[in-house]
């Protein structure tokens, strides 16, 4: 750990609230109110500070609390515990063991910054590195962890081709989804003689179970600028935009507010640092259409039109926005430029795989115990992720399969758990990296409604300009739902597999040619759950409303409930005698399974 | 109120176009003024909830932009409203976190309770319902949004009881 970091991490009292989205719906702006009573009433108030962060990633956990000393991490904190907290912790330096989030003494890579948890064991936050740490509003919380560093080195000390060198040399690849080589696509804009260049930052985060970009830029939104500014000087750019989802006020206000900062301490707008590189940054809002995440779409949608894709070749390096060149990254991309200049490409390409350098953040969610934002290195395990970061499938349920790449990625079993996560093995395995959605999913869940899930998304998302995308969907969508409805077809698999894979080649932008992705890997990993539902009308996940019955059981008391909610009067009995269900009459509402007080209903 | 009442209504709030007029022309300094299209209607859309038609062509005049291509992009994108929103606005995540914690169960029980569907507004305008795409509170999925809070952790029971809550407030 650098010096500066132990400085800003030691101060006397520091106790750092989680102001991420799940902490503040969690109820955690009502701790910091009591908190600083708390502190006034013992006097502790001038020793003391409290500061905001971002997402700490264990949202389940929320509210989330830090005490310094002693790096201890609260969780589930309520205004009830703050008096404990303050008088035994910060009083009496005895940590409230109740509310403490330890887990295990060998997990303690990270224990100077994140404490002891086990959650943070097998992560290495390259592009979280400030997030949880630093106050996000805050610049100079930000400067005094070597923030804009970088940019001055770079302006200081390098020439832009030497930038590009460096950022070709530590192999990061495109964190957006495609892993295209950042260095080569800079070198291409920086090949180019056109002026004015733009330079943009797609938070568009596009993939519907996924929050990466939200939190990474609500946690430490400088690390993107910052990285957006060298990236100017290094194509020569004189402008940057960064196009985000209007459905994220807190990270637009952040972002928005990093710029004003950067901006009036002279680290954006004219002469930067002194230099002669002047830059400066706008947001534009998007406006919910995921096709905008592609980037021919995106520079459409920023040029005020219909976020349609186009043909590539020309490609945005060459002809992006208003025609001009444009380097287009992700988020997690931007955000790891200013690490590599600072600790170096050579650093940077000791982490992770042969083909894959650096980390890879993952928004962890679905059946897993601990649900939040996580930061790995390339090369690690889905078993590792799933199990010893996020603590393993709850309730005793068993594991089914894990989705990454939202829709335009794939599912995959069991047997695919020891898979390194890097580019090329994910591919390999069926699925993909993706921009970092990662979805555990557990014997609870079916896979045809899973598929079907994510096909009525892109089907509804496809923009409607090529055919085969429009309409093809619309085909696979019809034949999923009646699979779903018990109404499948004999030879309905093969022709879900020949329709997608007519799709996936006739397509003319990344979404309708990953859009059958889901179904085909579903087909590929669990075609026995496709067989079942065709040939003998089984749902085993017992999701497909149509496939399952209703049955009362000897639990039942006769109050009667069931009877009274049905709607279309299917349940019989006398009061306190077993109810019957007549199936003739069932409509498989479900009403009578959810109003049930004594579990005495079952899906069969 | 039939719609060209509410609609004259709407384009004789002088206060508000003064705004938005206000806002259109900071942007024409641009190098690009047209690009700032969807700026525009975000403002619009802040200021009057959706997007009335007569907006929109105030909106095609101030900007020089025939209201057909206005129209065009308002269309594409889900985030515009072209008809006004409920009194409280439901947007239930159907995100796959959501989904695979039981977000289906969730939208059919507001279906069966409000007795309508995805962009529609029940028939006493208190709510209107739209899908969301992840919340970014996956942790407490499945969820749901009403107007600016978040509801997590839902069973159909407990949203009943949210909605319930609503209700009580709207005949205070
Ligand atoms: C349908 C579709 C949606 C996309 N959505 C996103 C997105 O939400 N965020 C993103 O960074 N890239 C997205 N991309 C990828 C972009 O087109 C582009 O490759 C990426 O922003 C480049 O940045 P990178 O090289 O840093 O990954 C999407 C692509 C397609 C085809
Ligand atoms: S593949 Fe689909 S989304 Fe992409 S351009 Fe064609 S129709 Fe539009
Ligand atoms: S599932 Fe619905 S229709 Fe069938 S018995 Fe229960 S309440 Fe009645
Ligand atoms: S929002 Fe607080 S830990 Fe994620
Ligand atoms: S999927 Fe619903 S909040 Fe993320």
């Amino acid at each position: 750990m650098t010096k500066e970091r132990e400085l800003a991490v030691a101060t006397t009292y520091r106790i750092i609230v989680c102001d991420g989205t799940t902490c503040i719906n969690r109820g955690s702006r009502n701790l910091i109110s009591r908190l600083r009573e708390q502190l006034e009433r013992h006097g502790l108030a001038d020793r003391s500070t409290i500061s905001l962060s971002g997402c700490l990633g264990m949202c389940d956990k929320g509210p989330i609390l830090v005490v310094n000393p002693g790096y201890t991490i609260y969780g589930n904190v309520t205004e009830a515990d703050i008096p404990e907290i303050v008088e035994e912790h910060l009083l009496h330096n005895r940590p409230v063991a109740r509310l403490a989030i330890q887990e295990d003494h060998l997990y303690n890579r990270f224990f100077r910054v994140f404490g002891d948890a086990k959650f943070f064991g097998k992560q290495m936050r390259i592009t979280l590195r400030n997030c949880g740490i630093i106050d996000p509003e805050n610049i100079d919380n930000y400067l005094s962890l070597r923030g804009y560093e970088a940019l001055a080195r770079v302006l200081t000390d390098m020439t832009p081709e030497s930038v590009v060198a460096e950022v070709e040399a530590s192999g990061l690849r495109g964190r957006g989804g495609a892993g295209f080589p950042t260095g080569m696509k800079w070198k291409f804009t920086a090949a180019q003689k056109a002026t004015p260049k733009y330079v943009i930052c797609n938070a568009d985060e596009g993939d519907p179970g996924a929050f990466m970009d939200r939190s990474a830029i609500e946690g430490d939104p400088h690390t993107v600028v910052e990285g957006m500014a060298i990236g100017g000087y290094a194509v020569g750019a004189s402008k940057g935009i960064v196009y985000i989802r209007a459905e994220y006020p807190l990270a637009i206000k952040r972002i928005t507010k990093a710029i004003e900062d950067a901006r009036a301490h002279g680290l954006l707008g004219e002469n930067i640092l002194g230099s002669s590189f002047s830059f400066d940054i706008e947001i534009r809002l998007g406006a919910g259409a995921f096709v905008c995440g592609e980037e021919t779409a995106l520079i459409h949608s920023i040029e005020g039109t219909r976020g349609m894709p186009r043909p590539r070749p020309p490609y945005p390096s060459v002809q992006g926005l208003f025609g001009l060149p444009t380097v287009i990254n992700n988020v997690e991309t931007w955000a790891n430029i200013p690490v590599i200049i600072l600790d170096g490409a050579k650093w940077f390409q000791t982490v992770g795989t042969e083909t894959s350098k650096g980390t890879k953040v993952f928004a962890l969610a679905g059946k897993v115990v601990n649900t939040g934002l996580i930061e790995v290195p390339m090369g690690t395990s889905l078993r590792e992720i799933i199990y010893d970061v996020g603590g393993g499938i709850p309730g005793g349920k068993k594991f089914k399969a894990v989705q990454t790449g939202g829709p335009s990625g794939g599912c995959l079993p069991e047997q695919y758990l020891d898979t390194p996560i890097d580019y090329e093995s994910l591919a390999k395995a069926g699925s993909i990296m993706g921009s970092g959605g990662m979805i555990v999913i557990d014997e609870d869940s079916c896979m045809v409604d899973i598929a079907k899930f994510f096909l009525e998304f892109t089907q509804n998302e496809s923009c409607g300009k090529c055919t085969p995308c429009r309409e093809g969907t619309k085909r696979m969508l019809e034949i999923l739902t009646r699979i779903t409805e018990g109404k499948g077809r004999a030879g309905d698999i093969e022709k879900l597999e020949r329709l997608g894979n007519m799709i996936k080649k006739a397509s003319l932008c990344g979404l309708g040619q990953s859009a059958p992705n889901p179904v085909l890997s579903t087909i590929k990993n669990f075609r026995e759950e496709y067989e079942e539902h065709i040939h003998q009308g089984r749902c085993r996940a017992r999701v497909c409303t149509n496939l399952v019955t209703y049955q009362i059981t000897e639990k039942c008391v006769g109050c009667g409930a069931c009877r009274k909610v049905c709607p279309v009067v299917a349940i019989s009995g006398t009061a306190k005698k077993q109810h019957v269900i007549d199936q003739d009459k069932c409509v498989k509402c479900g009403m009578c399974f959810n109003t049930c007080k004594f579990d005495a209903i079952v899906k069969v | 109120m039939t719609t060209t009442q509410a609609n004259d209504a709407i384009a004789t709030d002088d206060q508000k176009l003064a705004q938005l007029k206000e806002f259109i022309a900071q942007t024409q300094k641009d190098e690009h003024p047209d690009s700032f299209l969807i700026a525009v209607l975000h403002k619009a859309q802040e200021l009057y909830s959706y997007l009335p038609v007569p907006v929109m062509d105030e909106i095609a005049q101030e900007m020089a932009i025939p209201t057909a291509h206005i129209w065009g992009v308002a269309t594409f994108y889900h985030y515009f409203n072209l008809t006004p929103p409920g009194q409280h606005v439901i947007s239930i995540c159907l995100g796959t976190a959501c989904y695979v914690r039981g977000a289906a169960q969730i939208l059919q029980t507001l279906r069966d309770e409000l007795k309508i569907d995805m962009g529609q507004v029940t028939p006493d305008g208190l709510f209107s319902l739209q899908p969301a795409r992840c919340l970014g509170a996956c942790g407490l999925a499945p969820v749901v949004m009403i107007d600016d809070k978040i509801h997590g952790e839902l069973t159909p029971k407990k949203m009943i009881q949210i909605l319930n809550q609503y209700r009580k407030q709207a005949k205070k």
